[in-house]
């Protein structure tokens, strides 16, 4: 459940940067979660659920894009869209493939109100 | 941040970090009531319009993860310390691992354990038994060791110049892929007793790895692992990844392990 850790790594970085906008608060935040990212979603769902109760984000509308993944071929420099971290070269079959994205976690923008 | 509540706070009051003996009473009269000292910002209705402004952020969700780990590997190279650390699933062996590598080298090599478990300091006792500073880490209920954590008990610890420092996290193989400690390497473990299919059931944690090292090779003869099968999955998901071959118990294909760390500490 390394969710719950992301959010609140979340809040904390957003609470930094309200600080420095000397923002009242925060109307809605844009998140990149990779497709391969090590981020299960449904439990990123209930750990933010849980993790912006009485914070600055309990009431912030939340959109998250999802990067797809995509890897390159080590042997032919093909790229393609991946399923998986582990996909075969689908035009030469070379297994060893690197991942060019799908990892991002990122928070994008946010929009903050001052009052 | 908090575990147990969400409240992102109270790191401090949740983790306990000390030497084994060395546990002052009051942090363990376990998890101090939360403190939700956090500030709310006040909402005033007032006549005058509201002004909205666009953030860009563009800033990775574990930077504040990401920059103590980098504080930590600068540390390590100031004092010219190789730290390493070990993952692997509840079970595999990383202890006994561990055990065996510091009973075979702890003449040579000043070692120095940082040790992580959500509860009990039986691990570190395990290494101190054998002479070797070691800080035990609770995470609570936390499921990975982080960065912060990591630094503080390196203050603990203190260990020496051209020291080999060795981080057992906490044994699960899905969250502490993520969180940076600043290690120079970091090791998986799998044991022959577990399925030979693991690096894909959990890619993201041999993906992050540097090396991996095949424990239990002792029971080869008795369990279903397909060896060349369960490497040849690992280097599907990181073909980047060093392989070893061990027994721990045995001692069998540890000597190959030790040049790899004596030519690393070079």
């Amino acid at each position: 459940m390394h969710e719950l850790s992301i959010v609140m790594s979340i809040v904390d970085t957003v609470e930094k940067e309200r600080g420095k906008q000397q923002a009242d608060a925060v109307e809605s935040i844009e998140l990149d979660i990779g497709m391969i990212s090590g981020v299960e979603m449904d439990a990123f769902y209930f750990a933010w659920d849980a993790g912006v109760s009485k914070t600055i984000l309990e009431n912030t509308k939340l959109k998250i894009n999802r990067p797809p993944a995509k890897a390159k071929c080590t042997a032919c420099g093909h790229s393609f869209a991946a399923t998986s971290s582990f996909d075969a070269c689908p035009e030469c079959g070379n297994p060893f493939c690197d991942i060019i994205s799908g990892k991002e976690l990122r928070i994008k923008r946010m929009i903050v109100i001052k009052n | 941040m908090c575990m147990t509540c969400g409240c992102g706070n109270s790191t401090e009051n949740n983790v306990l970090i000390a030497r084994p003996g060395k546990v002052n009473p009051e942090e363990l009269s376990l998890m101090p009531e939360q403190k939700h000292d956090h500030e709310h910002p006040h909402h005033h209705h007032h006549d005058h319009p509201h002004t909205k402004t666009v953030v860009e952020m563009e800033q990775d969700i574990l930077q504040s993860n990401n920059l103590t780990a980098e504080r930590n590997r600068g540390f390590f190279e100031a004092k010219n310390i190789l730290a390493l650390n070990l993952v692997s699933s509840p079970g595999s062996g990383k202890t006994s691992f561990l055990e065996k590598t510091l009973h075979d080298l702890k003449d040579e090599i000043p070692f120095s354990v940082i040790e992580g478990d959500q509860q009990t300091f039986n691990d570190a006792r395990r290494i101190e038994s054998q002479g070797i500073p070691v800080v035990q880490i609770n995470t609570g209920q936390g499921c990975h060791l982080d960065s912060d954590m990591v630094h503080r008990a390196l203050k603990k610890l203190n260990p020496p110049e051209k020291a080999v420092v060795m981080i057992e996290n906490v044994g699960n193989l899905v969250c502490p892929a993520l969180f940076d400690l600043g290690e120079n390497s970091r090791i998986v473990l799998i044991s022959v007793t577990e399925g030979d299919d693991k690096p894909i059931k959990y890619p993201d944690m041999f993906q992050s790895a540097d090396i991996c090292i095949i424990n239990k090779i002792d029971l080869l003869p008795y369990v279903n692992f397909d060896m060349e099968k369960a490497k040849d999955y690992a280097k599907r998901v990181n073909h980047h990844l060093k392989f070893f071959e061990i027994s721990a118990t045995t001692g069998e294909g540890m000597d190959a392990w030790y040049d790899w760390l004596r030519k690393e500490r070079t």
